[in-house]
This record gives C-alpha cells, structure tokens and sequence, in this order.
C-alpha cells in the first residue's frame, strides 16, 4: 500500500529525519513512536507534501510526486493535531470539503455522492447534531471530531494521523481511538499514526517504528518493537517501571 | 443556526442585482443637479438603443450630464468596488486572515508606484488616452508580486501564507517610500499625482468602463473558478493541500489574478483604500464564510457600497467634491470596527 524508501528531510543543514524506509499493508495500523524531536512528525510531514524531502515516498507502487493532488487524496488522508479555523464556517461545509478531491472540475460532476458520503462521516463521528453549527463555537474535541470527520469523508484507503488526539481527554481521545479501529477493520485499510502515549500506541496499533534523533531504531509487531528492550535505551529511563509506577499510584489513590 | 445553501441561488443572484441596479439609478439621478428617475431611466434606455440603432437620442442638457457624465462615471465607480471587493475577499480566503487586503501583499503599493512613476514623467502611449499610466501600474503590479513571491519563496519552500503577508508589509513600507521620493522630485505634477493618490473617478469614460468590465470578467472568473478552493484555504493550507488541492498553482493562480484586478482598478481610479478590506466582512454576515456564496455577494456589494460612497463624495460638500478615498476610509474605518466587535461577540 504504502512505500517509504530513504526519507530524508533537512531544514538548512540540520538533518530531521535520516533516510527511513518502512512500508504499509492493508489491515495494519503502524505507530510511530520516540521521544520529543525524533522526528516523527516530519516523517508524517513529508509523506503528506508538506515540506520539500528526498528519498521516495510511493502508493500503491506509483511515487506520489508524480501524481495529481487529488489523486494523493484518494490514496490517503491526513489528520494533523494543529486546526485552528479562523471564518464560521458549519460543520458540514468543512466535512463535505472531504469531497473536493471528488469533484470534477468546472461542472463539479460527481456531487451526487458526496451528500451520502458526508451523512455517513457525521453520523459517525457523532456530529450529525451539529452539522449546521459554526465550528468557531465547537469544544476542542468537537472540532477534531469534524476534521477527522472530514477524512473519513475523503474515503481513502490509508489514514494518516499525528498525534490525532493531542490535547484532548481521556472521554475524546478513547472515542477517535475506537472509532478509528473499527475504520480499519472495514475493508483493505490502514492507518499510520504518531503517537506519543506508548500505552495506547500496544492497544491499538499492530506495528510499531521507533525513532530517535532522526532515525529508525527498530521497525516490526508493535508488542516486539514497544518493549522495554527497545523503549528504554532511546528514552534513558526504565518506561515500563515509570507506568507501572504511575498505574499503582492511581489504584491507591482510587482506594482511598 | 440554519443549513446555508452550498451555491448562490438564482433569485439570490436576481435581488443582489436588482439592489445593484437601483444603486447606479440612484447614483446617477443625485448630484450636484438632481435628475427625475423617469427622465434618467428614459435617457440611459434612449443612449443603450442608440448604440443597436445607430439613431442618436434627442439631446437635452439633462440626457447629455447622464449619459456623457454620470453614467460612465457611476458604471466605473461599481465595476472598481466590485473587482476591490471581490480581490480582499480572495485574498482574506486564500491567506486565512481577515485582515489581508490586496494593499497587504503589496501589489496595490506596486500599482501605485508605476501610476505615480508615469504621471511623473509622462509615460505614455500613442493614440490610448491614459493608457502609459494603466499599463505601468498593471506592470509594476505584477513585478510587486513576483518579487513578493520570490523573496517568500526563498525564505520559506512552501510559501506559506505569514511569509507572504511579512514581505507584503515590508514590500508595502519601501513601494510607499518610492513613491514618496518620486513625489519629492516631481515638480509640477505634485498635485495630479496627489489628488490621484486620493482617489478619484471623477472623469471616468466609458473606455475606463470597458476596460473595467473586461479585467473583472476574465480575472473575476478565474477567482470565481477557485472558490471551492479558497475554502480549503480559508480553512488552513495544510488542510487545502490534505483534501487535494494543488496549493502552489491555485495560489499562484488567484494572486495573479488579484494584482491584474488591482493594478487596473489602481491606474484608473488611484488608491481606493477599505472597500476590499471591509467589504468581505459586511458579505461574510449576510451569506457565510462559504466562498460560492461570499463571492457572487462580495461583488455586489462592494459594487454598491463604492457608489454610494461615490454619491457621498460628490454632493456631501456639494459643489465642492471629496476624493472617495477619503469616504471609503472614513466610513470604513468605523465599520470596520463596528464589524470587528459584532464579530468577536458572535463568537
């Protein structure tokens, strides 16, 4: 599905990311995983155009910078942690953009199935209540839930996210998660994702890619990869006693 | 709040144009002599069937101010709010800031130095009255752009929409000292290019019209052919390029079309400031923020607002006239603070 081959991504002289390759199948969810500046985000960067890389990034066998914009997004689609919508629009004017990649040019063919495509995104992600509503009034949560919404309006095969649940509670970040699992376990999809929790990242990814300081330290099953042999050489701490360590301190406390 | 439509309807088309067309009637009856609405309506049908008949319309001193003076005038006043209007709401889309105008990139500041460097000097060509001043403002236009774009562009790959306001403003501050200093060594045409820098439509001819007419229609069509893009952007230039949107090309695009639109509008009118920064904002309260809608809207409006701002000029300190410059910056400023605090409580 996905092919990343010798990623590299510099800005000035300083070198982001250092020639990752890893691959995608479909029904994986692969989490990328490492310590604040690993590069991770770039990787996800990059994959989506957003900043200039060498090395080959392809779909599907074809490299994506041969391809139309809109045909990268019908590969795959990006969810990112940094929206921040400054014009009213409703929640279903950003959902049904979803579609544009859809959208046949000048006499806009096509449209016919968007409508159903969007009434699906919102149903469910739980915001047919507020399709009609501004989303400058929307909680954080509400409005991750629209843009995830409008990814699953795009209907790509591969769903790209980082770090989709940054800044949102426990109550928001367990809804995405579930949602998202139940997504890919529909049909030939996958699903790459940033993650900086490590619990979440062993609950539901199947693969996992560690890096640190721009390169990839160990790519395979994620409970092989997210284990203390690999985790806490590149974090310098012992991970698994820290959470053990946090998991009993809220027992206590809930005991009380 | 309410399901808003997608597209502009037809009717909604029908009563923006209808308020437009009564606008330019309104505009061209009131002035320094008042003219009956039915003499006026009479005078511009008898001129329009002239033009199809080749039989000139009987002559009455009234029939002469209207159709050789008010109405190419007027018609020249609405087309030029139009194209401003229609370009800041573009532009406010595009660079996902509500207070970006054509004169933020930069382009208007680019016009007005080739306007100025041309009257200073006298640029001109054979034969095309005023010609020399439109074609050196349309020029610079562009050249501001491609040097805005071009500095962005080292600065930043993906030329991002910060970077390109950041070289707009400090392209804004050197056109406008240019212009200074042009304007130091200019001699006796210090008051043409001052009162030019003021604004003014008030010798508009009907080639102005047409030349008004036609930019709007070939470049308002390209920014009407991005609209659903100017979506995505107004939505974020990440997100425009995650739904599949070629970013580089449509920004290009719509930016090229704005500084022609600009640079036009500037070589005839001079620097009309506030119509394209405060009109988007009156637009985006009646039909949203949904550029299929905000668009055909913006156009409208921007076309009536400058008329009626025109009418100001004109008969408030009658028979003395203001530059509207002077109006739109006066009635802007306040609304756009009036807009400015609606909005916030809104929120």
């Amino acid at each position: 599905m996905l092919s990343v081959s010798n990623l590299t991504v510099r800005f000035g002289d300083y070198t982001v990311v250092d020639g990752v390759s890893f691959s995608v199948s479909p029904g994986e969810w692969l989490m990328i995983v490492g310590p604040n500046g690993a590069g991770k985000s770039s990787v996800i960067s990059a994959i989506s155009q957003a900043v200039p890389y060498t090395g080959t990034v392809a779909f599907g066998g074809r490299d994506i910078r041969t391809m139309k914009a809109k045909d990268v997004a019908k590969c795959f689609g990006v969810l990112t942690q940094r929206y921040a919508v400054g014009y009213s629009f409703t929640v279903e004017e950003v959902v049904r953009l979803g579609r544009y990649a859809y959208s046949g040019g000048f006499f806009r063919r096509g449209e016919e199935d968007a409508e159903r495509h969007v009434d699906d995104a919102l149903r469910l992600t739980g915001l047919e209540a507020l399709r009609h509503q501004s989303v400058l009034t929307l909680s954080g949560g509400e409005l991750q839930r629209t843009f995830l919404a409008q990814v699953l309006a795009q209907d790509p095969p591969l769903l790209i996210l980082d770090e989709p649940t940054n800044h949102l509670d426990l109550v928001y970040q367990k809804q995405i998660f579930e949602l998202i699992s139940r997504w890919v376990r529909e049909g030939e999809r996958a699903v790459v994702s940033v993650v900086h929790d490590l619990s979440l990242a062993r609950k539901y990814g199947t693969t996992a890619l560690l890096m640190h300081k721009g390169r990839l330290v160990a790519h395979g099953p994620v409970d092989d990869i997210i284990s203390s042999e690999h985790i806490n050489p590149v974090y310098s701490m012992d991970v698994r006693a820290w959470m053990v360590d946090l998991l009993s301190q809220w027992r206590e406390g809930d005991e009380a | 709040m309410k399901k808003r439509a997608e597209r502009f309807k037809l009717y909604e088309y029908g009563i923006f144009a209808a308020v437009t067309a009564v606008t330019v009637i309104v505009c061209v009856c009131l002035g320094s002599v008042s003219v009956p609405v039915s003499e006026t309506v009479s005078a511009i049908a008898g001129a329009v069937r002239g033009l199809f008949t080749g039989v000139a319309p009987p002559e009455t001193t009234n029939a002469s101010v209207i159709v050789a003076v008010r109405l190419p005038r007027v018609l020249a006043v609405a087309l030029t709010g139009a194209s401003l209007s229609l370009c800041g709401a573009a532009v406010q889309g595009l660079l996902r800031n509500p207070l970006a105008d054509a004169s933020n990139l930069g382009v208007s500041s680019g016009a007005a130095v080739g306007a100025v460097l041309s009257i200073a000097f006298g640029f001109s060509i054979p034969g095309l009255f005023q010609a020399g001043t439109m074609m050196s403002a349309m020029v610079f236009a562009f050249l501001s752009l491609v040097l805005i774009l071009g500095l962005s562009y080292r600065l930043d790959y993906s030329l991002s929409t910060n970077t390109i306001i950041l070289i707009g403003l400090i392209y804004t501050m050197f056109a406008s000292s240019v212009t200074s200093l042009v304007v130091t060594f200019a001699g006796s045409k210090v008051q043409s290019i001052v009162f030019w820098m003021m604004g003014s439509l008030s010798g508009a001819k009907y080639r102005d019209v047409v030349v008004l007419a036609v930019s709007l229609a070939v470049f308002g069509a390209v920014i009407f052919r991005y609209a659903r893009e100017l979506n995505a952007f107004a939505i974020g230039e990440d997100n425009a390029r995650n739904v599949g949107v070629n970013v580089e090309r449509v920004k290009y695009a719509v930016l090229i079309a704005v500084s022609a639109l600009v640079g036009v509008c500037v070589s005839i009118g001079g620097s009309i400031g506030f119509v394209g920064l405060v009109m988007p904002h009156a637009a985006r309260m009646i039909v949203g923020p949904n550029h299929r809608r905000l668009l055909p809207a913006v156009t409208f409006s921007g076309a009536v607002f400058l008329m009626l701002a025109d009418l100001v000029a004109r008969t408030v300190l009658s028979p003395r006239e203001l530059p509207i410059g002077v109006v739109t910056s006066f009635v802007g400023a306040f609304g756009f603070v009036l807009i400015f605090y609606q909005t916030r409580k809104g929120r």
